[in-house]
């Protein structure tokens, strides 16, 4: 592979560690042994001219906080707002975990910045239905076996919900073709299919 | 993600005029291409401008055909119905692209300019000439490398290695090929409108530049013209699984047919270069000549003529041939 120079697996490797240890510091997330590496010159996050005020309006309810613009939507609700329903399973739009509806389009909320987000209605699952009033296709779900591990359901349930929204329920395969945005590791995938068909049957696509 | 400035745009004027401002600043409208690059750090802009909510989101009809605002969602356009009962082509590419959560984000604008899924371009510590531009004299990682999703027509001819065998990932873009789009631009110096076939590129000397389209110019719609006679069109997509995944190969392909001839006919290939491929020479010929296999075998073996295959993608010369045969079958019925 041509030119050593630019060639730096182990520069470029660095940088971005640097980069990814900066970002996280910045959330918390980082547990109390590795704090020191925060330590490294350089490393410390200056005081951001970047970050701004912002409101966001979340399953009806209006947050007021500042943000920074790199923040994306599904970070700051899991990690800023206690929202930790959508799950964050690539973070990189290709498997759906983090679905949430936006001004009632289901969307990944790992690909957008929150900030861009001000002045929409955002839902996520803990809007969809409460423990006391689940919404059906979370009870269909329950029903059908729609999970296993439960990691990409809350994504499964918003773009379940959007879905029969839509009307895209004509039969198994159309289903199939749109839930194809939401991968489950587990394979409970006839599961789904069965409790989205079960609500479209008892026709309260909620 | 690195820290950067965040400006909106409320009118068009002011998204060219502050994108002429900043050193390097970008525009980001759904955020599903530019955002994700971003995080790996491959993009690395001072300021984005996030254009979301310019009012270019709508579609309607000109005298010649319709005209599609830059900031249309890409699920949008494919549920109009200017687009399905005109341009069904167009309807079935985006339907075919992506999931519904991203076509829902995703608009018109950032389609045409969303960049390569090549693994190379995507790993800051491989060498990519795409990425790290002509000068830094980097290499292309693909060349010898995992080379399966890579482009076999409109390689530069000279040294390989100082360009790109990246292909241009998105379906929307074919089928805006097969149907002779016009993008219309915004920038400092005025408004310009562009054709499709010059809009994307290949890659040649300048690797790093995926269209024609100038940093600080914003892209504000595309139009179609309504075909004299619409025919049958399909949209063919190849690919490791039924859904959610990039083309290995696809067809965009219309045909017109009376008596068993052949009276009109668009053909553009997708996963094979590094534009939407083209080739009007092969539609000319194919004019007059009856709708059968032999004849659609003809013009598939030209379409593909002078193809070069890498270590893992030499399947796609026959692949893209075998699939241009099915497409041209599919709308002869
Ligand atoms: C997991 C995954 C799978 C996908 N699968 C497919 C697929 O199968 N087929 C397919 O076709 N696509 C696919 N995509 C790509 C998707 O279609 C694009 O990411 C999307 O179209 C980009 O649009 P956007 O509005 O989000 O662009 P953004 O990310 O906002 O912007 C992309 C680029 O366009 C520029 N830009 C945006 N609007 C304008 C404008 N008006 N004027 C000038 N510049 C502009 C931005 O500056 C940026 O450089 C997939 C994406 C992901 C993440
Ligand atoms: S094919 Fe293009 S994008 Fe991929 S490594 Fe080579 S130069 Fe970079
Ligand atoms: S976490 Fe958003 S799609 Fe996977
Ligand atoms: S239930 Fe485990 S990933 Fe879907």
């Amino acid at each position: 592979m041509t030119d050593n120079d630019n060639y730096m697996v182990d520069g470029a490797g660095r940088r971005w560690f640097l980069k990814q240890s900066t970002a996280l510091a910045g959330t918390l997330l980082l547990p109390p042994l590795a704090t020191p590496s925060s330590a490294l010159p350089g490393t410390v996050p200056a005081a951001s001219s970047t970050a701004r005020p912002i409101t966001l309006r979340v399953n009806r309810k209006t947050y007021k906080l500042t943000a920074e613009p790199r923040e994306t939507l599904l970070d700051l609700m899991r990690n800023r707002l206690n929202l930790t329903g959508s799950k964050k399973g690539c973070d990189h739009g290709q498997c759906g975990a983090c679905t949430v509806h936006i001004d009632g389009r289901r969307a990944y909320s790992c690909l957008t910045l929150a900030v861009m987000q001000q002045g929409r209605d955002i839902t996520t699952i803990e809007g969809l239905g409460t423990e006391s009033a689940l919404h059906p296709l979370q009870a269909a779900f329950i029903e059908h076996d729609g999970f296993q591990c439960g990691f990409c359901t809350p994504g499964q349930l918003m773009a379940g919900a959007a879905l029969l929204r839509e009307g895209h329920t004509g039969s198994a395969d159309e289903i199939r073709e749109w839930m194809s945005g939401n991968i489950c590791r587990c394979g409970a995938y006839p599961g789904i299919v069965a409790a989205i068909q079960s609500v479209k049957k008892g026709g309260t696509p909620g | 993600m690195k820290n950067f400035q965040y400006t909106e745009a409320s009118q068009p004027a002011q998204a060219v005029q502050q994108i002429g401002a900043g050193r390097d600043t970008k525009f980001v409208a759904g955020g599903t291409n530019l955002v994700d690059l971003m995080k790996y750090g491959i993009e690395q802009p001072d300021t984005l401008i996030d254009i979301s909510r310019l009012e270019l989101a709508k579609i309607e009809k000109t005298a010649t055909g319709i005209r599609i605002g830059a900031l249309a969602r890409n699920s949008d356009m494919a549920e109009h119905p200017l687009v399905t009962s005109q341009f069904p082509l167009l309807a079935e590419a985006l339907l075919a692209g992506a999931s519904p959560q991203l076509r829902n984000m995703a608009t018109l604008g950032g389609n045409l300019m969303q960049r390569t899924r090549c693994n190379y371009f995507y790993d800051i510590s491989q060498p990519c000439n795409k990425r790290q531009g002509p000068t830094a004299q980097a290499g292309c990682g693909a060349l010898e490398g995992y080379n399966r999703i890579h482009a076999i027509l409109g390689l530069e001819s000279g040294d390989l290695n100082q360009s790109c065998i990246a292909t241009n990932p998105s379906d929307m873009n074919v089928a805006l090929a097969a149907l002779d789009a016009v993008v219309n631009v915004s920038g400092p110096a005025g408004q310009r409108a562009i054709p499709i076939r010059d809009f994307h590129r290949l890659a040649g000397k300048k690797p790093q530049q995926d269209t024609t389209l100038a940093p600080n110019e914003l892209i504000t719609s595309i139009d179609l013209t309504t075909p004299q006679r619409a025919g049958k069109s399909h949209y063919l997509k190849v690919r490791d699984r039924a859904s959610y995944a990039f083309a290995l190969v696809s067809v965009a392909a219309r045909l017109v047919v009376e008596s068993g001839r052949i009276q009109d006919v668009r053909l553009a290939l997708g996963g094979v270069a590094h534009k939407p491929w083209r080739l009007t020479s092969v539609e000319q010929q194919l004019i007059g000549k009856p709708a059968t296999e032999a004849s659609f075998r003809e013009a598939a073996r030209q379409l593909v003529a002078g193809a070069k295959g890498f270590e893992h993608n030499a399947f796609k010369i026959e692949l893209a041939q075998s699939a241009i045969v099915r497409a041209l079958q599919t709308v002869a019925a």
